[in-house]
């Protein structure tokens, strides 16, 4: 399934001293997919779009901190 | 100790998601000046937002000042709350 | 000119009296990639853009001005009733000897903003591309601020401007896209 966030496998030294994480995430964000935007493309109902920061569907992309993850994450 | 009522919050939210879908197409017409419909639905709201303004304002006072809007009388715009006390 | 307008483009709301947060938010009032570095970017670059793009500039500029007032009035709730205690234990003992609870234009370690965060260079491309690297530094700013929050209220205003980054980001690829004059045009190579 396409998601946004990407993954890598670090390096790891034995002679590191914190654990180690040994996979890392980094976003790229919708933007950078889209190209010049086509018209028409489906809305948030006003309501919704204020609340998710914008008003086309494509661009939404939610990110939540580790403690909210916990609960609230949406898997991306 | 003065408080605003659960019907500000309310209507401020109202006219906070028209202004923001407003802002939204009008980036986006600041990119694409040839697409029709997003014109249409941008002055859709654009009337939409006028009429939220004096609904807001009657209850509530003057959102913007310099005239553009009207005043009470003693002069109001200076009433709290300021949108960061609220 | 500019009018102000007497409201927040988005109902800001913080849950808990934490001026801790308020000490890593001010990244994003007065640091290199904050809301102020950012309106004073592009409302200076749009003197010496192409016609086309002007619009663009002075919208998005706007836009962040509104930005800048979101992130005041999360510092200010986040500080507003806090104890000299509270704000010595938040790290801020440093910063409330010099300004009390004012907010002041300065990054999260204290470094007070400084005109060297904005570029114009002149060059529409050039100009542009630093605008695209802005919004994607903010977007990740907001990022690390939001794993750094146990706030959800006040995550769920910050990423609000999260989004707004992307948007921004987008729009100043497709002016990109228009000084190109491609855009109504067969592509030839
Ligand atoms: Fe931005």
């Amino acid at each position: 399934m396409f998601t946004t966030r990407k993954q890598y496998e670090p390096y790891v030294s034995p002679f590191d001293p914190c654990a180690p994480i040994l996979v890392k995430t980094y976003v790229t964000p919708p933007n950078l997919y889209v190209g010049f935007q086509p018209p028409n493309l489906p809305q948030f109902p006003l309501h919704e779009a204020l609340k998710k920061g914008t008003l086309w569907k494509i661009f939404y992309d939610p990110y939540y901190s580790p403690y909210e993850m916990a609960n609230k994450g949406d898997g991306q | 100790m003065k408080q605003m009522p659960k019907e500000y919050y309310e209507l401020l939210e109202k006219l906070q998601a028209v202004d923001f879908a407003l802002v939204e197409l009008t980036l986006y017409l600041d990119t694409h000046p040839n697409d029709y419909q997003a014109i249409q639905q941008f002055n859709q709201l654009a009337q939409q937002r006028k009429h939220l303004k004096k609904q807001y304002e009657t209850a509530y006072g003057p959102l913007q000042q310099y005239g553009n809007s009207y005043s009470n009388y003693p002069w109001n715009w200076n009433d709290t709350p300021w949108p960061w006390q609220v | 000119m500019w009018i102000y307008e007497k409201k927040l483009q988005y109902p800001v709301r913080v849950s808990t009296c934490n001026p801790k947060l308020a000490k890593y938010l001010i990244e994003q009032y007065g640091g290199a990639d904050g809301e102020l570095a950012a309106a004073l970017r592009y409302l200076n670059q749009r003197y010496s853009i192409p016609d086309k793009v002007i619009g663009l500039l002075t919208d998005i500029g706007t836009e962040e001005l509104a930005h800048l007032e979101m992130i005041a009035t999360m510092v200010y709730k986040l500080t507003k009733d806090a104890t000299p205690e509270q704000l010595k234990e938040a790290g801020l003992d440093a910063h409330y000897v010099n300004h009390d609870r004012a907010l002041f234009y300065h990054n999260a370690a204290g470094v007070p903003w400084t005109a060297t965060y904005i570029q114009a260079k002149g060059d529409p491309i050039a100009d542009l591309y630093e605008d695209i690297a802005a919004e994607e530094k903010a977007r990740a700013t907001y990022q690390w601020i939001i794993n750094m929050s146990d706030d959800p209220d006040l995550n769920d205003g910050l990423r609000f401007l999260r989004e707004r980054e992307i948007i921004h980001a987008q729009r100043f690829r497709e002016a990109v896209e228009i000084l190109k004059e491609e855009r109504d045009r067969k592509k030839f190579f």
